[in-house]
């Protein structure tokens, strides 16, 4: 019946209703084009959904074609569920970062929870299973109720989802800016190990096979979830805000093992998850990519609501479903199979020669469209480019030292901001112990899971310094990069792939596509630089509320293979008499730095500048010492600088301290944010051989008196206990939410 | 010693199937919750994890099981039964122990590692323990605050059964109580998490005493001619 109220095709047309979907007047004349008709209200849908940019990156597109995406281990590149890259001994590593932001911005709870639910879900169709996730977020400062809500709540459903599935969250990062506030990014990474011969694709191969559904039923929630991320957030505008969708852990962990299971089974012809855009992009993709068309009988789809039109079936967004491709014949084996886990199983339909999109529903055709024109022919925009006025500005600027009368004082106050701050209240929450294969957890520079029954394990991080990026998006975009492999090779690894997830404002805006533009050269440059492939990504644009963008934030996941776990090194100094080495050079540059954001209330000035040459070859020099077995602890310098870490090396440990010596202008010395810098410890036996290898500057020792002294030109300047200090950094989050 | 562990949908049973397997060295075997018997095991594991997702009350609908039938009937023969994080929850809701738990004080799901005392270590499960030692075992729980009323406090003091306790009571639970023995012995829940502490390389060892106690106790007085 309800079916009787949907607008006829004319109607769209005339009255513009296309444009409610996000369609634009002249795609609707492209889809008119490409049917030689109009289209009837649920093809419209479809077309609305799969040609948005969650979907198409039709306005990321040219961008994204510069990453670098080959290398010598890269098995699958962008494109499919998620990246595999090769790890030897025929297992290859699968993963992938994606956002949830504008869910997560409506239902924190919902929005986090069902982010990791499909994460999870792209690395497991591929029949990977997944050994750990990581996330990345950032919201407005911890000063009001709201944003107190939305951090409380995305943390919550991390952790609601993550600790019910069994899958260790091993790391992540969270910051805060007031550039967030209207808009709290959700980044979700989920890892997973593969034997080669298992792995799977989400293609619709062999005309008169099965296409079978499984997992949840379809409900209302979530439609046209695709269509709602890529809109802006507006406060006197009525935003479409759909039902968000509802996450169902435990229905997941079943469906992620029945899956598991079938992908040992040769029934399996091509699995895809219905993620964004659901039923609709899962076969349009699945029948693209093979070159084939699909037919559906809508009628057979499971569905949890009473009198659902076909729109609503393809383009709802209900969590915890599946689309496969099953060998003709061998159907009920799958039935059975999915049964085994009280899952449900339905022949939905069968894949066909003629490339396309067929639907029915009681007994009539309710949509005919090619699958290659939903999956592959989306306008691709070329927007145009600006460079911003306040870069020019902020590029004219000298550097400028910020004033410090008490350096004792400023540590600690360092110390308690929330991005620097402990991030213990975050990840107590979330299981990262699960599956007792987490050999460093949250806390340390990457977290690090082993792969089992081999002497090996993965160092994983997501990182992202957005300040940097929105003042110089080119540099800023290149230090991302950089700053996840110092902490992959800190923590043991050589770094082997990146996934990225680019988040910004309005690709319309001139200014907004030049950030993207410029971050993604820079960050392409350095995955050059530092042989780190781009193996998947996502695109979450749009993120803006009343015309105000968040800072430029392409956060990257990194994974790193340490390839002998007696190479797992952490950051907390080990033993008193160590010795402590500054890896890199330390310069007067604080454009972006936590000091100048704390000492000012705003950022401006210069990016801190990255020489990548100079970054590789530090790398390296550090990952040999680590593989010579030299280095006892090691820490990358990033926010707060150089203090802020060696305050983290002492803090993380147990009843140690540090004595250094340092030289220069002393606020540059302790809280400049140069990059390509580490601090290493060393057992004193170690000394010749590891000065060898590294380039260090030998500034002092690690004490057994839980004190942290550094002294400058020979003047102490920071005497503090370390004891006091942990205190201080690892309750201000907690009191802060107070 | 062959062990059977139990497995609802949503447990994370490869946890302790791998410590039992792997780094204890002797045999176990994945049984379903559907089982309906429990024969030829010598012990019986309920691993931690979200059985049915934890929707209702964490353990409620696990105990309505057609194996639980089994695990009660091994309880009453006197085989040993370990029940850890959700598996503690189940025998709390099954009866197999007394009292009860609620979410954590904070409300959070709270993972890390906490110093657990261990209270009675003339236990099967817990010999090889020094009575009063200070062991390290993860927690990882959203409802691990345990109560009972008054009356089951005095008895459980009265008869040596509490058998865990923790130093920092991380979640409100009564008299720091992390884990109980039922009177026979044969019965013992905990929220602490002693097959995630079995390795050096995840964070520590002082869970594998929990087992190896267990395994001794079997070798020295179940009569078996062969395993």
């Amino acid at each position: 019946m309800s079916q009787m109220r949907e607008p006829t095709p004319e109607q769209i047309k005339s009255e513009k209703l296309y444009r409610e979907m996000g369609m634009t007047d002249e795609e609707f004349a492209m889809v008119e084009k490409i049917l030689g008709r109009l289209p009837n209200y649920t093809e419209t849908g479809l077309f609305s959904v799969m040609w948005s940019e969650h979907c198409s990156y039709k306005n990321s597109k040219p961008v994204l074609r510069k990453f670098p995406t080959e290398g010598e281990r890269v098995l699958q590149g962008p494109g499919e569920g998620a990246g595999i890259v090769d790890i030897g001994d025929g297992q290859a590593v699968v993963f992938k970062l994606e956002s949830h932001n504008h869910p997560s911005a409506v239902e924190p709870y919902e929005g986090a929870a069902t982010g990791v639910g499909g994460i999870l879900r792209d690395v497991f169709s591929m029949g990977a299973r997944p050994i750990a996730s990581l996330n990345s977020l950032r919201f407005g400062e911890l000063d009001s109720p709201r944003t107190k809500y939305l951090f409380k709540e995305a943390v919550n459903g991390i952790a609601g989802y993550g600790n019910r599935m069994g899958i260790p969250t091993v790391g992540g990062e969270v910051q805060f800016d007031p550039c967030y506030e209207g808009n709290p990014l959700v980044n979700a990474m989920t890892v997973g190990l593969i034997d080669h011969k298992d792995i799977k694709k989400g293609q619709a191969h062999g005309v008169g096979n099965s296409v079978v559904y499984v997992g949840s039923k379809t409900g209302r929630d979530g439609i046209h979830g695709a269509t709602f991320a890529s809109e802006e957030f507006s406060e006197d505008a009525e935003v479409e805000s759909p039902d968000i969708q509802r996450g169902d852990p435990f229905v997941e962990k079943l469906l992620m093992e029945a899956c598991l299971e079938l992908v040992k089974s040769d029934a399996l012809v091509g699995i895809q998850d219905m993620g964004a855009a659901g039923l609709t992009s899962s076969s349009a993709e699945m029948a693209s990519k093979a070159g084939t068309g699909i037919e559906m009988n809508l009628d057979l789809v499971p569905q949890r609501e009473e009198g659902m039109t076909p729109y609503e079936m393809m383009l709802s967004e209900s969590q915890e479903r599946m689309l496969l491709i099953i060998k003709k014949g061998r159907e009920q084996e799958v039935i059975d199979l999915f049964s085994k886990y009280g899952l449900e199983a339905a022949v939905v339909g069968k894949v066909t020669d003629d490339k396309m999109l067929r639907l029915i529903h009681k007994g009539e055709v309710v949509a005919n469209v090619p699958v290659d024109a939903l999956a592959e022919d989306a306008p691709v925009y070329h927007k145009p480019s600006k460079e911003p006025d306040y870069y020019r500005e902020f590029q004219a600027m000298e550097n400028d030292i910020p004033k410090v009368e008490d350096y004792n004082e400023t540590l600690v106050a360092l110390l308690k901001q929330p991005t620097i701050a402990s991030k213990k209240w975050v990840y107590e929450q979330y299981d990262y112990m699960a599956r007792l294969d987490t050999v460093v957890p949250p806390g340390s520079d990457a977290g690090v899971v082993r792969i089992p029954g081999k002497n090996k394990a993965l160092a994983m991080t997501t990182d992202c310094n957005s300040r940097y990026i929105y003042l110089d998006p080119r540099t800023g975009g290149k230090i991302v990069v950089a700053e996840a492999a110092r902490n992959i090779v800190a923590s043991g690894g050589e770094p082997i792939a990146v996934t990225d997830c680019l988040n910004f404002g309005s690709p319309e805006k001139p200014e907004i596509f030049w950030q993207l533009e410029q971050s993604v050269e820079g960050m392409s440059e350095a995955c050059r630089a530092l042989n780190t492939p781009v193996i998947s990504g996502n695109v979450s644009l749009y993120n803006e509320t009343d015309g105000k963008a968040i800072y430029p934030t392409p956060t990257v996941g990194m994974v790193g293979l340490i390839i002998d776990l007696k190479h797992v090194t952490t950051q907390e100094f080990k033993a008193a008499g160590d010795l402590i080495y500054l890896v890199g050079e330390t310069k007067d540059e604080f454009g972006g730095s936590e000091l100048q954001k704390m000492t000012y209330g705003k950022i401006f000035g210069k990016a801190p500048e990255l020489d990548l040459e100079v970054e590789a070859k530090v790398q390296k020099q550090v990952l040999s010492a680590i593989r010579a077995g030299l280095v006892a602890s090691a820490h990358d310098i990033s926010e707060g600088g150089f203090a802020v870490a060696l305050a983290e090396c002492c803090m993380s440990a147990q009843g140690l301290g540090a004595e250094v010596e340092v030289t220069g202008n002393p606020v540059s010395a302790l809280f400049s944010e140069s990059q390509s810098r580490f601090i290493l410890s060393v057992k004193k036996e170690h000394q010749e051989e590891f000065e060898k290898l590294v380039d260090a500057q030998l500034i002092g020792k690690v004490t057994d008196d839980s004190v942290l002294r550094i002294s400058c030109n020979k003047e102490e300047v920071i005497h503090q206990q370390v004891d006091q200090l942990r205190k201080e950094w690892e309750g201000a989050i907690p009191c802060l939410l107070k | 010693m062959k062990f059977a562990v139990i497995v609802f949908p949503g447990s994370d049973d490869v946890e302790m199937y791998r410590a039992v397997t792997e780094v204890l060295g002797e045999e176990a075997e994945l049984v379903g919750h559907d089982a309906d018997s429990l024969e030829g095991f010598d012990g019986i594991i309920l691993p931690g994890g979200f059985s049915y997702g934890d929707y209702l009350r964490p353990g409620a609908l696990a105990c309505f099981t057609k194996v639980m039938d089994e695990v009660k009937k091994a309880a009453e023969e006197g085989k040993p039964v370990l029940g850890v994080g959700n598996g503690f929850q189940i025998l709390l809701e099954a009866g197999l122990l007394p009292g009860a738990v609620k979410k954590n004080k904070s409300l959070r799901f709270i993972c890390r590692n906490e110093t657990v005392k261990v209270e009675n270590n003339e236990t099967m499960f817990t010999s090889l323990y020094e009575k009063g030692e200070a062991i390290t075992l993860p927690i990882a729980h959203e409802s691990g605050n345990y109560h009972c009323d008054d009356e089951t406090l005095q008895r459980l003091k009265e008869n040596n059964q509490i058998v865990f306790t923790y130093e920092n009571n991380p979640n409100g639970s009564v008299e720091g109580i992390a884990g109980i023995i039922n009177e026979r012995g044969n019965v013992l829940g905990m929220m602490p998490r002693p097959e995630r502490a079995t390795e050096e390389i995840i964070g520590g060892t002082d869970g594998l005493r929990l087992f190896q106690s267990l395994v001794k106790h079997w070798r020295e007085t179940v009569n078996v001619t062969n395993a």
